[in-house]
């Protein structure tokens, strides 16, 4: 009998701080078109989440109508998902994060459902700072409807028709700055190195972070004259400035070395730092990011990184005067007051 | 045969002899004049008395100016019902005293203001007593302190309560116990307003010798009872029954519910010890974002509900779908008022029973409760809670103006000690197992309710996605046809389970009935009424169903099955309920009879009297029945 060689031990699967493997992270398949820049944003969620470490059946996932609110269903399989009605998801991950505030809440939208039918909520979902990565992946039209201009595309871009879009587009950063919002960047879905350092930074944040991504639509609106294409979004784009990430479990800042940088911590002690590219910019400062955004449109720039963010700003849940543990968990004796009362309540009502 | 009109007099009793415990008496004064602490002090007062009473405010949709009418109801017999006819009238509103004093049943007694001059020629009705009252003089005398001249407008009202306390026999002493209660014990404030009530009991007596003949009694039927309003009742009602998420848009008739809510929780739902709120109240920036925070609160497993009127729910419709068909618990509380559109929004209807059955685009019908009294309010808020949770759907409470916003005497609530119903949840363990079989939208018991989970579970196969699209029983996005026929199949199957499960009629029957009575929600006292005054003074005894809610239920199936004729009372024109009880028994559909009351008032007993005799008057001539 001769001696069987050793089997070869497989190599673990590589696996997060938490001990999970990515593949804890996928979702579904994409039935999205081939080259759709929503999945490009999809592997990048997946990366995030599986680089931060949240466990992934504490994460709930909304969207609302429209080729960008499917892809909830196309990551992290492990999460609760739900999907809205066309432009309310705000609302829904308003109750479900009020009703159970230790969820980490991640939106996906697009500019149809957020900047048309869905302005009012996403209005007030970032004057509340609920605790939510809010995503719009940004084409400038409407993709399942095939292709009618959405409220972002810009004035003079044109449809593969040749219709020229006549209105004056929402950019959705700036407004949400203007509501106060507490984290607001634009990314572009060709930028991935910039998006996933925006994407856990987001998901450090304990407020909305609004992420406007350019995410070109190949099908219908990726042609000449278009302003949302991918070769007028590679032209164009513009970093405001370079990124760097540590999260509060890493200790490295070796990506951007301090210097001409600018640091901003979160509450958690996760770090974010900024290197100026050149510009007198500064991501805590309202007035000047505002003026920043609006000179960019004048040079057609379609400017990126984060655009400003103050994580001091008190979360929703802070506001309410709500307890930050899961309501949803309260026992019937912390729910459900006393006999005395009642007697005490019908007792003034004599 | 004595026609309505007569019986209606008579019932009530003729101008010259004494009635005892037994009137309307109505306050008509302008919106803003600060009338209301004196009408409350004015009906506790007959409560404290132990007098059955109820007090109806029928106001405009406008903050100061508009005429405004407060009409208190005293009966020994316990009908807290709006009263057509007025008896005695109060009259403080120039706007509005001539049109007032046209509408008082003959034989009625007038309080008004002087100045009115409404005993001049051409304006005089002489079958009415009336009782002229210097009260802008008189309110001089106690308010001439500088300070005090800006409160006149308000402390006149407080001189009507003296006067009308003279008149009819009231307790000057109730009447200050009440102030002191209605004021929460300011003593400048109660010294004050006392001194006027004085000034008003005073005048009466020195110059009216001949009282009103409709007289406050002692009696004892109020002992231990509350006084409160629906909403109020309903609120409480949210608190006891453990809900954690509000969310609401301010509209009348509702917005005192959610408001109440707020209130009751800052008292009993602060965690003692880190002093943060135990529930999460979010005034939303519309209806629509109200009932999307409830359905996603409901979806991560908070007992969480919403107060809106009609037009809320109109803008609500969509989400209520997505809340059907994705079954997600949700309670939505409509007030109704009077539509559509605007409508009349400061009145009262039951408008809104086929809008909220059949909620939203598609095949969608939803569980309706129906509360007609405070105390149901406040129980039924608690069904409503442990329905949407075990039949995993929005569940609706009909209430409307009248029940909302006016004052009802109740009895005190009962505490509730049942352990909350949260349905069919399965935990991290449940999971573990049932495992792979488990579908989330799988009837496994064959009541048609699946088994749901709660985002946060610690498993790793808990998860599902939620979707208003199509999905198969394991909540898989799916176009497929017999996907989509087996689930919307099953969701009607548990509609049906919710039929034994919704809270049952109150059944009444009377010996030699001739026919049925329906009513629900506030169509019931005016229907009691109405039934006593049909047995006792017209002969035509009847059986009463009280529907307390929809899905009809084998009870009340059963009691429609064995009257030939029924009358169906509710507050709209086109008979709602009795369009959805001819959809459930359509062989029956011409049983039954449709008593409506259409004009933003409260139903009144007289109504329902004259509907019932006139359709046996009509059956009668046809010689059918």
């Amino acid at each position: 009998m001769s001696a069987q060689p050793p089997t070869p031990v497989p190599a673990a699967p590589k696996t997060n701080r938490i001990g999970l493997p990515k593949a804890d992270y996928e979702g579904g398949k994409s039935t999205l078109c081939l080259g759709c820049g929503h999945d490009v944003i999809t592997k990048q969620i997946v990366t995030a989440f599986y680089e931060m470490g949240v466990p992934p059946h504490r994460v709930a996932k909304f969207s609302g109508i429209g080729c960008s609110s499917k892809t909830p269903a196309y990551f992290l399989n492990r999460a609760w998902g739900f999907n809205g009605v066309h432009g309310r998801m705000p609302s829904v991950a308003t109750g479900a994060l009020a009703a159970n505030a230790e969820l980490t809440g991640i939106g996906v939208s697009g500019d149809g459902d957020t900047a048309s039918i869905g302005i009012g909520q996403f209005v007030h979902l970032v004057r509340r700072n609920l605790p939510l990565v809010y995503i719009v992946e940004d084409n400038g039209v409407y993709g399942l409807t095939k292709g009618q201009f959405s409220a972002t595309a810009d004035l003079g871009a044109t449809r593969k028709s040749g219709a020229v879009n006549e209105f004056v587009p929402i950019d959705l950063c700036s407004l949400a700055i203007e509501l106060g919002g507490s984290f607001v960047a634009r990314s572009f879905s060709g930028d991935m190195k910039q998006l996933q350092t925006i994407l856990q930074a987001a998901i450090a944040h304990k407020g909305t972070s609004v992420i406007d991504v350019i995410s070109p639509c190949v099908t219908f609106n990726d042609h000449e004259g278009s302003t949302k294409s991918y070769k007028y979004a590679k032209e164009h784009e513009t970093p405001v400035h370079d990124l760097g990430f540590v999260p509060f479990f890493e200790d490295t800042l070796a990506e951007i070395p301090a210097g001409d940088t600018k640091d901003v911590t979160f509450p958690d002690g996760s770090v974010l730092r900024f290197r100026g590219l050149g510009r007198d910019f500064d991501p805590t400062d309202r007035e000047k990011a505002l003026r920043t955004i609006h000179e960019s449109h004048a040079r057609q720039e379609i400017l990126t990184g984060i655009l400003y963010v103050n994580p001091a700003k008190p979360s929703f849940a802070e506001t309410l005067g709500a307890t930050d543990k899961s309501l949803v968990d309260l026992p019937l004796e912390a729910l459900r007051p006393s006999r005395e009362a009642l007697d005490r309540v019908m007792e003034s009502m004599r | 045969m004595s026609s309505v009109l007569t019986e209606a007099v008579a019932g009530t009793g003729a101008a010259s002899g004494v009635v005892v415990n037994d009137f309307s008496l109505q306050v008509a004064t302008a919106n803003g004049s600060g009338s209301q602490t004196a009408n409350s002090v004015l009906m506790r007062s007959i409560f404290q008395m132990g007098v059955p009473v109820s007090g109806k405010n029928l106001f405009p949709s406008n903050i100061q100016g508009l005429p405004t009418w407060f009409t208190i109801r005293a009966s020994r017999d316990g009908y807290i019902g709006r009263k057509r006819e007025i008896d005695v009238l109060v009259c403080m509103n120039p706007e509005t005293a001539e049109e007032d004093v046209r509408e008082v049943r003959a034989g009625a007694f007038v309080v008004y203001e002087k100045k009115l001059g409404l005993e001049n020629p051409g304006k005089k009705r002489d079958d009415v007593t009336y009782y002229a009252v210097p009260f802008s003089e008189l309110v001089v005398k106690i308010t001439s302190a500088p300070e005090h001249a800006k409160l006149r407008k308000l402390i006149v009202n407080m001189i009507y309560v003296g006067v009308v306390a003279d008149l009819m026999g009231i307790d000057p002493a109730e009447a200050e116990k009440a102030i002191g209660k209605q004021l929460k014990g300011k003593k400048k404030a109660v010294d004050l307003n006392v001194s006027a009530v004085k000034l008003g009991l005073d005048y009466a007596a020195a110059n009216f010798p001949d009282k009103i003949s409709f007289r406050v009694e002692r009696m004892d039927a109020t002992a231990g009872k509350i006084i409160v309003e629906g909403n109020a009742a309903a609120a409480l009602g949210c608190v006891f029954a453990g809900a954690t998420v509000c969310a609401w848009y301010p509209i009348t008739p509702s917005s005192s519910l959610c408001e109440a809510f707020i209130d009751f929780c800052d008292d009993l739902r602060v965690d003692p010890a880190t002093g943060k709120k135990n529930v999460a109240v979010i005034q939303a920036e519309d209806e629509i974002a109200s009932i999307g925070m409830v359905l996603g609160a409901g979806w991560a497993g908070a007992r969480a509900f919403t107060s809106t009127s009609g037009p809320g729910i109109s803008l609500m419709s969509e989400y209520v779908g997505l809340g059907y068909y994705a079954e997600i618990p949700a309670v939505i509380f409509d007030v109704q008022r009077v539509g559509p559109s605007t409508g009349l929004p400061t009145r009262t209807m039951q408008g809104d029973i086929l809008l909220c059955y059949f909620n939203s685009h598609g095949d969608t019908k939803h569980p309706v409760l129906f509360p007609a009294s405070p105390e149901e309010c406040f129980t039924m808020a608690q069904e409503a809670f442990d329905l949407a949770e075990r039949l995993q759907t929005p569940v609706f409470v009909l209430t409307d103006l009248d029940l909302g916003m006016n004052n009802w005497m109740s009895d005190a609530f009962p505490y509730p000690t049942a352990p909350f119903a949260r349905g069919k949840v399965l935990d991290a363990a449940g999971i573990e197992k049932v495992k792979e079989s488990w579908g989330r939208y799988r009837d496994v018991d064959g009541d048609a309710i699946p088994y749901r989970t709660l985002p946060g579970t610690n498993s790793p196969a808990g998860a599902f996605f939620t979707r208003g699209s199509g999905h198969n029983e394991r909540a898989q996005y799916s176009e497929k046809a017999s996907d989509y026929v087996r689930n919307v199949d099953r969701l009607a199957k548990k509609h049906d389970t919710a039929r034994a499960m919704v809270p049952k009629p109150v059944l009444e029957d009377r010996p030699g009935a001739a026919a049925g009575i329906l009513a629900y929600g506030t169509s019931h006292y005016g229907t009691a009424e109405a039934r006593d005054r049909l047995a006792g003074t017209f002969g035509v005894p009847l059986d009463y169903c009280r529907l307390r809610a929809l899905p009809v239920g084998p009870e009340a199936a059963a009691w429609v099955r064995r009257h030939e004729r029924i009358y169906v009372v509710e507050q709209n024109r086109d008979a709602q309920l009795v369009t959805i009880l001819r959809d459930e028994f359509p062989d029956l559909a011409t049983r039954f009879v449709p008593v409506r009351q259409y004009n933003g008032l409260p139903l009144d007993a007289t109504t329902v009297v004259e509907g019932v005799l006139s359709d046996r008057e009509k059956a009668g001539k046809k010689g059918s029945r």
